[in-house]
């Protein structure tokens, strides 16, 4: 088995890993501060994904000019979704499962009635439509990217979870909401930020994979099911857990899928995660807290 | 056909008592044949999706079913009568099309019904049209190996997407060829037909592989590509993921002139959903593209946009939609009204040929499917096909070819 091989296979499933770091960073952070099961989170990816598609057709905009207005747009959409339904079933997180998969469908059914059914497409930016040479290992300029971009975006996540105010209201009230109320921490403004946070970080997964995937308004429910996977497998409080999580995931798929196929690996990626939580339900990287 | 007559079992364990209910007027009628063509028209059901995941293409395909309906009813008809469609939308739901197919046989006493995009839709509605001796029209090209005498098939089957393409592929690009598909019926049959070929031309196989439906992450199936260096790749990946395969190649910097993807399903649908770039280079068989310069097609694709839009594109499912309901029309016409039946017109449509806008076409008497007239066409960067060859005579459909012991013909499946 030649080195190069080797290298290549890494470098894919840290490719993967970051694609799946994107989709699945914003729900954790909804996911494990507010504890609201988001099951609308593959469509704030979809709407990503189409926000990036209308820009790059009615206002000719690049995918880098573009991102930012994408997160925008989606974050507002998240804050609104928070404040006028999430916020009512924080006390009843069982229901905020049917309501997010509710606010699914019809944001599927919202967009294929606007924008149509059929696929979409979105322009790879032309400087990274090709592919470029690292440790003798050809791979794709605009994989690269998502890898960075993807880092970077944990990195500020982390900053403001960990080195903010806000982070601290935050970290203060998935804690003990009521202690942290005494103390004058306004839960409802943090949550929704939180919330809106979030689905933006959704929204820009959707848009940095529409070059590389297809744009279609069910394109969602597949990068939902990744997103929980690496969200419980890393354990729900931890950051940290949730990008082990994604590299453990990524490499896996990478190296079953070059030594057996697709099919084959996807089912016992499922099958390892399946054991895995049996054996420890708390996921690999569960933050202590005191209870 | 034992395996249609066991799922035919399963669904009338469900449905027999509403099939009692309401077959039970017709009794009245039972040998008067008029009720096919009265009051000066003849009744078709048009049954293609136009909601559901498959809602888009079908749409299309009832489209142009439609114009077809409409031009012959604008000129005079057939013989006269009028033919009036009864539109359903079985929503992309293969017990919905079963439920839809029963009505439109059963209460709207339709003498032919047009419809189905998938292999598992028509499975599903086989069952019904066999039992009361009806006749289905399917457009679509599909995997073969099936020998109703309820249904003329339209499309194309292995044999005629594959017979001139592959050899005249292992000729440009060489012998080493690796098969990708998504993890169904349709691309293990077409496989299994391109690997006899393959074999008799003294090819290698260097992989054979299945991603499950929808899957959209390539990145190592691209590492594999450029590990195994084939010469070919025999790709019969279906829907999004063809885009993102695409897609993901071209990023890799994976190289068209040395190592093409050739299909028999990427059409100008999908070619529009992945841009120019990533589709330009590689080939695709079909009887049918778009830019097919012919006096026929041009007359399709015009009245088509301007019935439809002038956004609106042809396909290879679309044209045998169009051309099949022309083919009903000399069938009908050469019966006399009093004689109209779903029987009658299979017997009448055998060996009907007609001039449809990828050629001249026959229906073989024989497998009720259609000789067609493969072309392979290869993508340019502006997202067209350009037409590099068509094959020099109509090719037989086979639908049996992948398997030499079995046979279709007039009477039925023959085991050989």
């Amino acid at each position: 088995m030649d080195p190069i091989t080797i290298i290549s296979q890494l470098v894919t499933g840290l490719s993967i890993a970051s694609i799946l770091l994107l989709v699945a960073l914003g729900l954790a952070i909804i996911y494990g501060a507010t504890g609201v099961i988001n099951l609308a989170h593959g469509e704030f990816v979809m709407l990503g994904a189409y926000s990036a598609w209308a820009l790059q057709t009615f206002f000719n905009m690049s995918l880098f000019e573009s991102l930012i207005f994408i997160f925008i747009i989606v974050a507002l959409l998240g804050w609104a979704i928070e404040r006028t339904v999430i916020r009512h079933l924080y006390a009843r997180p069982l229901d905020t499962i049917l309501a997010t998969w509710g606010i699914g469908v019809i944001a599927q059914q919202a967009i294929r009635l606007t924008a149509g059914g059929e696929l979409r497409y979105v322009e790879m930016p032309k400087q990274l439509a090709d592919s470029v040479l690292i440790f003798g290992v050809e791979i794709s300029s605009f994989r690269i990217f998502v890898l960075i971009f993807a880092a970077t975006l944990f990195g500020l996540t982390w900053y403001l979870m960990y080195r903010t105010t806000f982070g601290i209201k935050l970290r203060a009230i998935t804690q003990n909401p009521e202690v942290a109320s005494s103390f004058g921490i306004n839960s409802n403004r943090v949550f929704g930020l939180t919330f809106a946070y979030g689905a933006g970080l959704a929204g820009l997964a959707g848009a940095l994979i529409s070059p590389l995937k297809s744009v279609s308004p069910e394109m969602g429910t597949t990068y939902v099911v990744d997103a929980f996977l690496i969200v419980v497998l890393g354990g729900v409080e931890s950051l940290m857990g949730t990008v082990l999580s994604a590299i453990i995931l990524g490499e896996l798929s990478s190296i079953l899928s070059f030594y057996s196929n697709d099919t084959i690996a996807k089912a016992l990626v499922l099958l390892a995660i399946v054991i895995l939580i049996r054996f420890r339900p708390q996921g690999l990287f569960s933050s202590k807290v005191r209870s | 056909m034992k395996e249609g007559r066991r799922s035919f079992l399963k669904k009338t364990v469900v449905g027999t008592g509403v099939l009692a209910a309401s077959n039970f007027p017709y009794i009245w009628v039972k040998n008067s044949s008029l009720a096919y063509a009265a009051k000066g028209e003849v009744k078709v059901g048009v049954l293609f999706s136009l909601t559901g995941t498959t809602g888009i293409i079908e749409e299309s395909l009832n489209k142009a079913t439609i114009m077809a309906i409409e031009e012959i009813n604008d000129s005079g008809g057939i013989n006269g009568m009028k033919i009036t469609p009864v539109v359903e939308d079985p929503a992309s739901d293969p017990a919905t099309f079963a439920a839809k197919a029963r009505k439109l046989v059963l209460n709207d006493r339709c003498v032919s019904v047009f419809g189905s995009y998938t292999s598992a839709s028509r499975k599903a509605v086989l069952p019904v049209f066999e039992k009361r001796e009806n006749l289905y029209w399917y457009p679509t090209l599909y995997e073969g190996r099936e020998c109703s005498k309820n249904v003329i098939y339209t499309g194309a089957v292995p044999n005629q997407q594959q017979d001139e393409f592959v050899p005249w592929l292992v000729e440009k690009f060489g012998k080493r060829w690796y098969l990708i598909g998504s993890n169904y019926i349709y691309p293990k049959e077409e496989n299994n037909y391109c690997k006899k070929l393959l074999a008799d031309l003294g090819c290698e196989v260097v992989a054979e592989e299945y991603v499950p439906l929808g899957h959209s992450e390539f990145a190592s199936v691209v590492n594999k590509f450029r590990s195994e260096k084939p010469n070919v790749i025999f790709s019969t990946v279906v829907g999004d993921s063809v885009v993102a395969l695409h897609r993901q190649y071209r990023a890799a910097g994976l190289d068209p002139e040395t190592m093409p993807m050739a299909s028999l399903t990427t059409s100008e649908n999908e070619v529009a959903a992945m841009g120019g770039d990533a589709a330009a280079g590689h080939f695709t068989s079909a009887p049918y593209f778009q830019v097919w310069d012919s006096p026929e097609n041009q007359k399709f694709v015009e009245a088509y946009r301007k019935r439809w839009g002038e956004d609106k594109v042809t396909h290879f499912v679309s044209e045998p939609s169009y051309f099949q309901v022309y083919m009903f029309k000399q069938a009908v016409e050469k019966l006399d009204p009093s004689d109209i039946s779903p029987q009658t017109i299979r017997e009448a449509v055998k060996g009907v040929e007609l001039v449809a806008p990828q050629g001249l076409v026959r229906l073989d008497p024989a497998t009720l499917h259609t000789y067609l007239w493969p072309k392979i066409g290869v993508c340019k960067s502006d997202g067209q096909f350009e037409i590099l060859k068509q094959s020099s005579e109509w090719l037989a459909p086979v639908p049996y070819k992948a398997y030499p012991d079995q046979v279709c013909t007039e009477a039925g499946l023959k085991q050989v």
